[in-house]
């Protein structure tokens, strides 16, 4: 039988309810669980989410309603819960309400009232600061009266969506409470005591993870101090997107790219990410970290590793790592970083038919600031694989229009067997991932215009997830989500990541900080001239965005 | 753009359907299969409409398929709309007189080269859907016993029948509840003893959730009618109290277990497009389905002569699958 029958002799909870029974007996394995069934979908066991910042914009317009739209997939277990914490003074029907209307607005699933009831039972909401040590002990009760009330087992997610130099603080207060010790938990009364049950703690967190190499370590250190490491998990929500894990679907499934996906057939890389919007409300945040360490040291880090890493022997999360880990520690650093790299800050102009305010004239930015708004850099990859094949990176806000991709441009054909004037037009081949928006794989080849003269054009092959085929698909948050209720790892990256991240980027901080200024560039237009010369140096250019 | 040809051919229909879509301006892109629909004028608006929603997450060429008069003279029209109702395109096909036999013959032309097809019989399932004109072109068989006249016969016979790529609707019904029980059990829980599941009379998800639950957790599991709707309460005798969930509005469902507090959780009936997409998810043979639709008419089967519907299944100790295959492994290792 594959049953595991383990006796739990001594158990310290209270008496089980039928004494006439075996009362000790427990299946551990779940019967009812068959690898090829692939119709049941992995579910989150009991547990209670507690949320601090639910006010911010992130809570509202992504984790809340993920919330909801994972109940609505079926994907929560009966009886989760989840607590909010902030510092307004407010009921559990006003926490109830702002969930409500985050999920009205923003939730990607169709509303039902019976999924809303069974998400609103399970909403509470602590009031307090966080150095208010009685607001925690309140938190706490509030948990452990939720275990009781509705059996979520004593396993606790901590989710901090909060700024973070509130997380020293924060993660302090879980331990002095004992929020954070899977051991201080004991059953509640009247429910079964599993002899050897030993309750999750995990806390995620959002990025910035640090703003340099120095500070990572530190912001780790604070939570180490009181999560081992395995309970940490780091939210890049790029990883969480299907068209970025499709990445690896499309390299380790096929057999057509992987030949190709090296030095004797690539050209060079290029991985942008292009926003159209400016910083919005985000000056306090923005001023002074920058587009280099917003969006490349994470996003684009990560997706440059995914496209350059070997295989992984497997689709855990060790190897997963341990081969991203890898290429990241590989990368160069252009030798000489004047040329090799470029950044830029956006000047008043039109940008898509609407008139806009310069970096230097939005609402809370010293007039003064040095930080950039656009950033490139050339990367390289020293490996047997990479060897030669410049890495393009760059990112920028309010340039033509919002878009990421990666684009593996390929080298020339060495001969061609047509008079000049035939091929022309023809481009270099390319391989296009498009992480967003449009989600898909366009190939980039050249083919014969109809018609009797012989002349070559390139033209596109297109793979689309279609708009109608994400609309059903998960939301990013949706996955991550779940995947920390699972406690299922690979999507997120570990601290050795990000403090290779930091070694890559922190000597290019640097060199900017003490050489340079961003160079100015019209907002709506694709970056400062310097980055268009930093391509031309090289005898290329950039992607039209 | 909607195009109606009448008394036309497959040649004339592929040439409109190219025009259409040149027009339109686009190539037959990321069609990731072919969907045949066989069904009646009646049943047809509902239809269509369920597949061009499930089109959505898999765009797709649809093919209805309406038979008519069979001894009129024999005749072919057709309905085509592309670009309306999602990324795929619809062609519906009514067919009179002998055509009609050999529908298979308008359609073959009519598949998307290099993509799968399934067959969907929304209504009465032929008797054996695999050597039907029109199933015997799919690699994917998706009957509906809960649509067909005496749901009993209709289950035996797809019993019987049963080959690789057969999937019925009574089963896919089922998946939110087999959800639910699966992360019932993620969770320590006392060993179980026996089992009862009670859905309306000539519910085939009742009969096919009983058998499942028999095979997987080794026990006698009964099935017994209640007045639904649709399957109403599973309850678990285990060593230590009671497991049971129950669902009487077909909408929110309570988990009781001893010692623990009543929880509720959204758990609806789900529309024919829905049922409809997750059938396309995978197309590979589903053996779970298989292994219970063959439970359900093995000898491990009693009937109560009282009441119809009413049965038990003796639980196997011999366990099945890949699971199983591990667990042998196991006690051949002690
Ligand atoms: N929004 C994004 O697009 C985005 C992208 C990437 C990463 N992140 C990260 O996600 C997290 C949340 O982002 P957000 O945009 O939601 O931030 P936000 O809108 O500024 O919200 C911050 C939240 O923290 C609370 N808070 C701040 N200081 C506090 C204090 N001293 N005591 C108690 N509560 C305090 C705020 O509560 P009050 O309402 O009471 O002020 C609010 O609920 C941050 O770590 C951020 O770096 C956000």
């Amino acid at each position: 039988m594959s049953e595991s029958v383990t006796s739990g002799q001594g158990a310290s909870g209270p008496a089980p309810a039928n004494p006439a029974a075996l009362p000790d007996q427990q299946v551990k394995e779940n019967p009812l669980r068959d690898p090829r069934d692939r119709r049941i979908p992995r579910v989150a066991g009991p547990c209670v989410l507690v949320m601090f910042g639910v006010t911010g914009d992130l809570a509202r317009k992504k984790l809340l309603p993920a919330i909801y739209d994972l109940a609505n997939r079926g994907l929560l277990p009966p009886g989760f819960s989840l607590v909010g914490f902030a510092r307004r003074d407010w009921e559990d029907e006003d926490f109830a309400q702002l969930t409500y209307e985050a999920v009205k607005q923003h939730a990607r699933t169709p509303f039902r009232d019976t999924v809303w009831q069974q998400v609103s039972e399970g909403i509470r909401f602590v009031q307090g600061e966080f150095d208010d040590d009685d607001a925690f002990d309140n938190l706490a009760e509030t948990v452990r009266a939720l275990d009781a009330e509705r059996s979520t087992g004593g396993n606790y997610a901590f989710y901090l969506s909060i700024p973070p130099k509130a997380f020293p603080l924060v993660v302090q207060q879980l331990k002095r409470s004992g929020l954070s010790d899977p051991d201080a938990y004991t059953p509640p009364e009247g429910q079964q005591a599993w002899a050897d049950h030993r309750p999750w703690r995990r806390v995620v967190i959002e990025k910035p993870f640090g703003h340099d190499l120095k500070s990572a370590r530190e912001l780790n250190d604070i939570l180490a101090a009181v999560f081992p490491p395995e309970s940490v998990f780091r939210i890049d929500h790029y990883l969480g997107k299907e068209t970025v894990q499709n990445i690896l679907a499309l390299r380790f499934a096929n057999t057509m790219y992987e030949p190709i996906w090296s030095r004797g057939y690539v050209d060079h890389v290029q991985i942008t990410m292009a926003e159209d919007i400016g910083i919005g409300g985000r000056a306090g945040y923005y001023d002074g970290i920058g587009a280099a360490r917003d969006v490349i040291q994470n996003h684009l880090l990560q997706l440059l590793a995914l496209t350059a890493m070997e295989e992984p022997v497997a689709f855990d999360a060790d190897s997963l790592r341990a081969e991203k880990e890898k290429v990241l520690s590989a990368v160069r650093l252009p030798a000489d970083l004047a040329t090799g790299t470029a950044r830029g800050q956006y000047t008043a102009g039109w940008q898509g038919g609407q008139e806009v305010r310069g970096f230097l004239e939005e609402d809370g930015i010293p007039p003064d600031s040095r930080t950039e708004t656009y950033a490139a850099v050339r990367l390289g990859v020293g490996t047997r694989r990479w060897a030669g094949v410049p890495f393009y990176l760059r990112a920028g806000k309010r340039l033509p229009r919002r878009m990421t991709e990666i684009a593996m441009m390929f080298q020339r054909a060495p001969h061609l067997p047509f008079a000049a004037t035939d091929t022309k037009e023809l481009g270099q081949n390319a391989l296009v991932i498009r992480v967003q928006p449009d989600e898909g794989v366009t190939v980039r080849f050249g083919s014969k215009v109809p018609g009797t003269a012989m002349e070559v054009r390139d033209v596109n092959m297109d793979f689309a997830y279609g708009e109608s085929f994400t609309e059903s698909s998960p939301e990013a948050y949706e996955r991550l989500l779940l995947d920390v209720l699972i406690g299922d790892p690979p999507l997120f990256p570990r601290q050795e990541e990000v403090e290779l991240s930091w070694r890559i980027l922190d000597p290019i901080e640097d060199f900017w900080a003490e050489y340079t200024k961003p160079d100015p560039y019209t907002a709506g237009t694709s970056g400062p001239a310097s980055a268009d010369a930093l391509m031309a140096r090289d005898g290329r250019v950039w992607r039209r965005l | 753009m909607t195009i109606d040809l009448t008394d036309t051919s497959t040649g004339a229909i592929y040439e409109a359907l190219t025009e259409a879509r040149r027009r339109l301006g686009g190539a037959a892109l990321g069609m990731v299969l072919t969907l045949i629909v066989e069904t009646t004028e009646a049943a047809q608006y509902d239809a269509m409409r369920a597949a061009n929603q499930a089109g959505r997450e898999h765009p797709c060429r649809v093919l209805g398929v309406i038979t008519r008069r069979p001894n009129a003279e024999s005749r072919l029209d057709a309905e085509i709309r592309v670009g309306e109702t999602g990324p795929g395109e619809t062609i519906l096909l009514r067919m009179y007189g002998a055509v009609g036999q050999h529908a298979d013959s308008v359609l073959a032309p009519l598949l998307v080269p290099d993509v799968p097809v399934v067959t969907w019989w929304p209504g009465q399932a032929p008797e054996v859907p695999s050597q039907s004109p029109l199933g015997a072109l799919a690699q994917r068989r998706v009957t509906d016993s809960a649509a067909g006249d005496g749901v009993q016969r209709v289950l035996a016979n797809l019993a019987a029948s049963y080959k690789p790529g057969d999937t019925d609707f009574g089963w896919t019904r089922l998946t939110p509840w087999r959800t639910l029980l699966a992360a019932t059990f993620d969770v320590p829980h006392p060993p179980v003893a026996r089992a009862e599941v009670l859905a309306e009379r000539d519910n085939p998800s009742g009969d096919f959730l009983a058998a499942w639950l028999s095979l997987r957790l080794g026990v006698p599991v009964r099935r017994a009618v209640s007045a639904g709707p649709g399957i109403t309460d599973v309850r678990f005798d285990t060593a230590n109290g009671k497991i049971a969930i129950s669902r009487h509005d077909g909408r929110t469902a309570t988990l009781s277990k001893t010692g623990e507090p009543d929880r509720r959780v959204a758990l609806h009936r789900r529309d024919q497009s829905e049922l409809l997409a997750e059938e396309l998810r995978r197309l590979d043979p589903d053996e779970v389905y298989a292994e219970s639709l063959a439970w359900l008419f093995s000898d491990a089967r009693t009937d109560d002569d009282h009441e119809a519907d009413t049965f038990t299944l003796i639980g196997t100790t011999i366990p099945v699958g890949a699971a199983g295959a591990e667990a042998e492994q196991e006690i051949a290792d002690q």
